[in-house]
């Protein structure tokens, strides 16, 4: 009777297992099947016409890509600054209960009032107008718990005997963190860092408000200039433009090439973690 | 109670407690600890586990700063200096004062650098000298015909022996005096329980070493004298051979012939 069970039990969760997998696979495969057909070099390497009925989709590749660099730039420093100081430096008490509580509430709060909150603070008050600055800032923020969270629990898996012999030997706090803990925890923090900005690098509506163009007849000069971007054009593509039925290869390519951004960017996050196990492994 | 007559008259003292309590939050681990330490000898401390040796151990270097909400009062000299007096250089403190953990610690960085991670934080640039020091501590620490082919090797790849040997290694590339060990061979196999014990014999020429152990057997073998430490009391301090044959405390008889603990 007993084994019946167990059996039941590992047939249904395996089934419910497949069935995420089929999920998954049913859209990569919808997705790849309709899109590979827009898929060319002008595709790529030009610019959109006819509102992006025909053409290419380069400047929103573009525009995308900097708004993940930009969102890097900015998170990454910040987030693996906070983590060091909530997993070294600060004590374990209430404020730091508090400072925790409002991670995880930042890490809940919808895209859209991410947006808003970008298109009021960094738009309007800043007064960056809709830039790829204020884009990536508001990316920022949203991304910020993950960093957090993913920097916090790499610094701490790194075992105690690492830290008690290096303060041991007359290691200051710092020098401890600088020589025998960020090194290890480092591939980590990145891996993490990565997955979330990932994430971030699809998001429609925080860019939304803050950077994103329907069109723009040129690349962007400066961090002040506002871009296309992917995620944003498609929202266009699909829902927003007048020949939306009969440009559905248009939409597919372009969702394909988002996919294929995310996608890479989760493979360097692997390539990188595999790099540093192979190095430091204890 | 320090208890001047059980060393010969002129014994140089390394280090020397006078009344030290040791709190973890409102918990009194250590109660009045009154203690001399010898230099250039082993001194073991003994006692059942929680009874306060290890945190006692862990004073000397003022490892137990790390703890939160943990406090002293009382005073430790070492080499005449009060080492929890307002303004100490903890860096200094822990260059003379070297410690070896229960469980092996290496990084997982080559041998090499392992022991020349002490010289290179306190500014040692010279790779000649590095170089130097390195083979002179593993010398010392009884393990460089081991692992001379190999310096350039993760120490993770070590045995667990080899590894607590590398340990001491480093700990000794600082340049300490003073020693402090925390059960050091207590994970590890009979016979690489002997090298360190060996190796405890070698160093204790040049260096005044504290031994934490719960194997009296241990205490027996490689101390000169030994303390028995009780619910966070000093319970009796005194010769070896003395304490393990004639001790003239009740419960230090009752530990040592196994009653308890």
């Amino acid at each position: 009777m007993n084994n019946t069970a167990d059996k039941f039990i590992t047939l249904s969760l395996r089934l419910i297992t497949y069935a995420i997998v089929v999920v998954i696979g049913y859209i990569l495969f919808d997705i790849i099947k309709n899109g590979i057909s827009a898929l060319n070099w002008q595709f790529v390497s030009t610019f959109p016409r006819r509102s992006g009925a025909e053409g290419g989709i380069f400047p929103a590749i573009v525009g995308t890509f900097y708004l993940v660099v930009g969102t890097i730039a900015i998170c990454l420093p910040l987030g693996i600054g906070g983590a060091i100081y909530l997993a070294e430096y600060a004590d374990q008490g209430k404020f730091n209960s508090l400072i925790r509580l409002a991670i995880i509430t930042l890490a809940g709060v919808p895209s859209i009032v991410f947006g808003l909150f970008g298109l009021g603070i960094f738009v309007l008050f800043c007064g960056f107008g809709p830039s790829i600055m204020a884009g990536s800032l508001t990316l920022a923020c949203m991304v910020l718990p993950t960093i957090i969270v993913a920097s916090e629990e790499s610094l701490r898996a790194v075992p105690k005997g690492f830290r008690d012999a290096s303060l041991a030997l007359g290691a200051t706090k710092w020098e401890m963190i600088r020589t025998n803990i960020l090194p290890y925890s480092l591939s980590g923090m990145i891996t993490g860092s990565i997955l979330g900005i990932g994430r971030a690098a699809g998001e429609t509506a925080p860019i939304l408000l803050t950077v994103a163009a329907f069109y723009l007849p040129r690349l962007p000069k400066s961090v002040f200039d506002q871009v296309m971007a992917l995620p944003y054009h498609l929202y266009i593509l699909a829902t927003q433009h007048p020949e939306a039925d009969r440009i559905r290869n248009m939409q597919y390519g372009t969702a394909l090439i988002l996919l294929l951004l995310v996608l890479g960017l989760s493979l360097g996050a692997i390539l990188i973690r595999t790099h540093f196990r192979k190095k430091f492994r204890w | 109670m320090v208890e001047h007559s059980i060393y010969p008259k002129d014994m140089e003292m390394v280090i020397t407690t006078n009344q030290v309590n040791f709190y973890y939050g409102p918990t009194q681990a250590l109660f009045d600890i009154s203690l001399l330490i010898p230099a250039k000898h082993v001194t073991a401390l003994i006692g059942p586990s929680g009874c306060g040796k290890s945190t006692f151990l862990r004073c000397l270097n003022r490892m137990n700063d790390t703890i939160p909400h943990s406090r002293v009062i009382g005073n430790i000299f070492i080499n005449q200096k009060n080492i929890y007096a307002p303004g100490t250089d903890v860096v200094e403190l822990r260059k003379e004062v070297g410690m070896v953990f229960q469980k092996s610690n290496p990084f997982p960085k080559s041998i090499f650098d392992n022991v020349a991670y002490g010289p290179r934080i306190h500014g040692e640039k010279d790779h000649n000298r590095l170089t130097e020091i390195v083979e002179q501590s593993l010398q010392q620490a009884a393990i460089w015909d081991e692992v001379k082919d190999r310096l350039h090797a993760n120490a993770m790849g070590l045995s667990g022996g080899q590894q607590q040997r590398l340990c001491i290694a480093r700990a000794l590339a600082v340049g300490p005096k003073i020693l402090l060990m925390d059960e050091p061979a207590s994970a590890l196999d009979p016979k690489s329980t002997t090298r360190i014990e060996d190796l405890i014999g070698e160093l204790r020429n040049n260096y005044t070493i504290v031994i934490v152990t719960h194997n009296m057997q241990q205490a027996a073998r490689v101390s000169d004298y030994t303390a028995f430490f009780y619910e966070g009391q000093l319970i009796e301090c005194d010769a070896t051979p003395k304490i393990f044959t004639n001790p003239r405390q009740k419960q230090t008889e009752d530990y040592i012939t196994g009653r308890f603990g």
